[in-house]
């Protein structure tokens, strides 16, 4: 279990680990599970509000059968679409809602969101389910008290590596940032925002409000350190792991996850460090056609078997407890989705620190980039 | 025929003019408003989040002066550059032996240099990433040749050869130049053939009998003659390869950022999009005036 420290950040590639760990599919059925049990706090029948609901989501994140689930449960007809990531979402949002009633921020945009006026405070009332939630994530530095976003996973970026490749496994952010030992070999995450923010992490700074004076210094770091990088990628480090083209990258654990079940020689591991912890929540954007359902879907999300069937789905870190005791070793034990506690605990989120400094970043990785 | 055209058009406006009101209305709503709206926001700049304010300051253009900004420019028009003076080499002996090919050949020849863009520019890229990267065909093949070698060297008793190293194909600026020609070439052939089988064949046999060499024949006489399709073929090739987004990104390694993938950012992850609008409506000016150039050097020479 990750223990979340109060913080924030953003942007994740939902590639879902579905086709890759089709293999736990076989777990998958073995906790197929009908409703008639299930969660006595799911309201039945309808409201006053038309049987539909919007749900604007990553692409495959969410179980096979949630949706037709919460139609047999509440009549409520889920029309799903999907988006690529984070800057699709809010250019979306910005021109006002064009009807979606749920969508899945990661943390820093919660924020965007948030400051933006986007998003509407939640009912808790209407979400009993909440108290199934780990503690940790209950309430964040990001959103205290959990008024605009509930939390469906969590995320890591860390080293995906190959094992047959690198001299036992890459424990310190050195390896990517300040040392020739992998020269050429190394792929890193192209995003502003985490390259300076794991930077100052590795000099010993937070993710959080890095100091203005230690830029430079992470600008000229990554200029030095261009001649032993093969590549900046985009959202596809795992393809890049997977196809030999590089034998270390800077990813997300659930990506790396991903590969892993193609090919044993890979691995994923948070360096000593520590790094960017980051959370996709449910949220209900302003002007949202159907609250009162978009409320009663995200407490059918909390449900815990509704949501091992989500995470035997997605294969993404929970952080819903009572969803992770119902899931197999396999799932609880995989140390790519779930890094070992001494490495959670050194994890921050990040945090959204305005226009100016989103574009101060960019611009020094711009810099890095034509240098 | 253009005598003709003209006259009817003076004879029935009205029915020309309802002919033409849907396409003008289509590029008024579709491509003239959205670009002046970029082109207002370039003008502007961010107020909390979401809006932006058009207050006329020439502030995101001052930016977009930096020296940063200006290198980045540069380098694009580059690896632009670059890529129409290949295309020109290669497209130019295409382009001609296509002109001489049998007529029935002809349209197959066509298809073959059109067959490409039946397919998504996405998908090319990525046939092109399975092609050139380190476990990828090209290396896959010469790791094969290279094996056989060294086992009929060592079969030989001749010597021993050291492991195969894969070549670096894939993630530098080499990758992105290829993939830039190999997206452009066919923008190149084709003015350059509609260009070349247009010319007057007699002139070319005068030069062949007057004792002017095959080379030179196409280089005084072919070259000159089909400077009009050269020159909208370098405007076709050039201006979208400045523009170039996709290729950088996924061909390009550590030193391959060019000028759409600055703007691209400035929409995306850095919200800025006045500065985008700016640097974008730089790229814009640099264009028309290169067209003007050329639209002038063309009259110049029509005139004499």
């Amino acid at each position: 279990m990750p223990e979340a420290k109060p913080s924030h950040r953003s942007r994740p590639h939902r590639r879902s680990l579905l086709a890759a760990l089709g293999a736990s599919g076989a777990a998958a059925v073995g906790l197929s599970f009908g409703l008639e049990g299930c969660a006595p706090s799911i309201r039945r029948g309808s409201n006053d509000e038309e049987a539909k609901l919007n749900f604007y989501n990553w692409d495959t994140y969410v179980g096979k059968d949630t949706l037709a689930e919460f139609k047999q449960a509440t009549g409520v007809d889920v029309n799903m679409s999907l988006f690529a990531n984070n800057d699709e979402l809010f250019a979306k949002l910005r021109a006002g809602n064009p009807g979606f009633d749920v969508i899945v921020p990661t943390n820093e945009f919660v924020t965007r969101l948030r400051l933006a006026d986007l998003i509407q405070p939640l009912d808790h009332s209407k979400i009993p389910n909440f108290k199934n939630l780990a503690p940790e994530f209950q309430s964040t530095i990001f959103d205290p008290g959990r008024r605009y976003s509930i939390p469906y996973t969590w995320l890591v970026l860390g080293v995906g590596y190959r094992k047959s490749k690198v001299d036992g496994p890459p424990d310190t952010w050195k390896w990517l940032f300040e040392s020739d030992r992998y020269k050429g070999r190394i792929s890193l995450f192209s995003e502003a925002d985490d390259l300076i923010k794991l930077a100052a992490k590795y000099m010993g700074y937070s993710v959080r409000d890095v100091p203005d004076s230690l830029l430079p210094k992470i600008e000229a770091m990554y200029i030095r350190q261009k001649r032993n990088i093969r590549v900046f990628h985009e959202d596809n480090g795992q393809d890049l792991l997977l196809a030999g083209d590089v034998d270390l990258v800077l990813e997300y654990n659930g990506d790396i996850a991903q590969v892993m079940q193609e090919d044993d020689d890979l691995a994923f591991l948070v360096p000593k460090e520590g790094t960017i912890i980051q959370s996709d929540g449910l949220c209900i954007p302003r002007g949202a056609p159907r609250p009162d359902n978009a409320h009663r879907f995200i407490n059918f999300l909390l449900d815990p078997k509704v949501g091992a069937e989500i995470s035997n789905t997605i294969m993404y870190p929970t952080p819903n407890a009572e969803v992770l005791k119902l899931m197999p070793e396999s799932y609880r034990n995989n140390t790519a989705i779930f890094p070992p506690a001494d490495r959670m605990a050194k994890c921050e989120y990040g945090d959204f620190e305005g226009v100016e400094r989103s574009r101060m970043f960019d611009e020094l990785i711009t810099r890095v980039k034509a240098a | 025929m253009a005598e003709h055209t003209q006259d009817s058009w003076r004879k029935s406006p009205g029915l020309f003019a309802s002919l033409l009101s849907a396409p003008t209305l289509f590029l008024f709503a579709f491509l003239l408003a959205p670009l002046a709206i970029v082109w207002g926001y370039s003008f502007g700049h961010n107020q909390g989040l979401t809006d932006i304010v058009v207050d006329g300051t020439f502030a995101n253009y001052a930016h977009a002066l930096n020296p940063l900004y200006l290198s980045i420019l540069f380098k694009s028009f580059l690896f632009a550059a670059v890529t129409t003076v290949i295309c020109l080499l290669v497209g130019f002996p295409v382009a001609l032996a296509i002109t001489f090919a049998r007529p029935s050949t002809k349209p197959w020849l066509l298809l073959l240099i059109m067959l490409p863009f039946w397919t998504n520019l996405l998908i090319r890229t990525y046939a092109l990433m399975a092609v050139l990267r380190t476990q990828g065909y090209i290396n896959g093949f010469l790791g094969l040749l290279w094996s056989l070698l060294a086992r009929s060297l060592d079969a030989l008793h001749i010597g021993r050869l050291a492991a195969f190293t894969p070549l670096d194909l894939l993630y530098n600026n080499f990758a992105v130049i290829l993939g830039l020609v190999y997206v452009q070439l066919p923008f190149m052939v084709l003015p350059l053939y509609s260009a070349m089988d247009r010319l007057d064949r007699s002139l070319l046999e005068a030069s062949l009998d007057l004792g002017a060499g095959h080379v030179r024949t196409i280089l005084q006489i072919v070259a000159p003659l089909a400077m009009p399709g050269i020159a909208s073929g370098v405007m076709v090739t050039l201006i979208p390869s400045l523009g170039a987004f996709l290729t950088p990104e996924l061909l390009g390694g550590v030193d391959s950022q060019m000028i759409a993938n600055v703007i691209e950012r400035q929409f995306k992850s850095a919200n800025d999009w006045p500065f985008g609008a700016a640097l974008s409506f730089l790229l814009m000016y640099m264009t028309f005036a290169a067209i003007a150039l050329q639209a002038l050097l063309g009259s110049k020479r029509r005139g004499g």
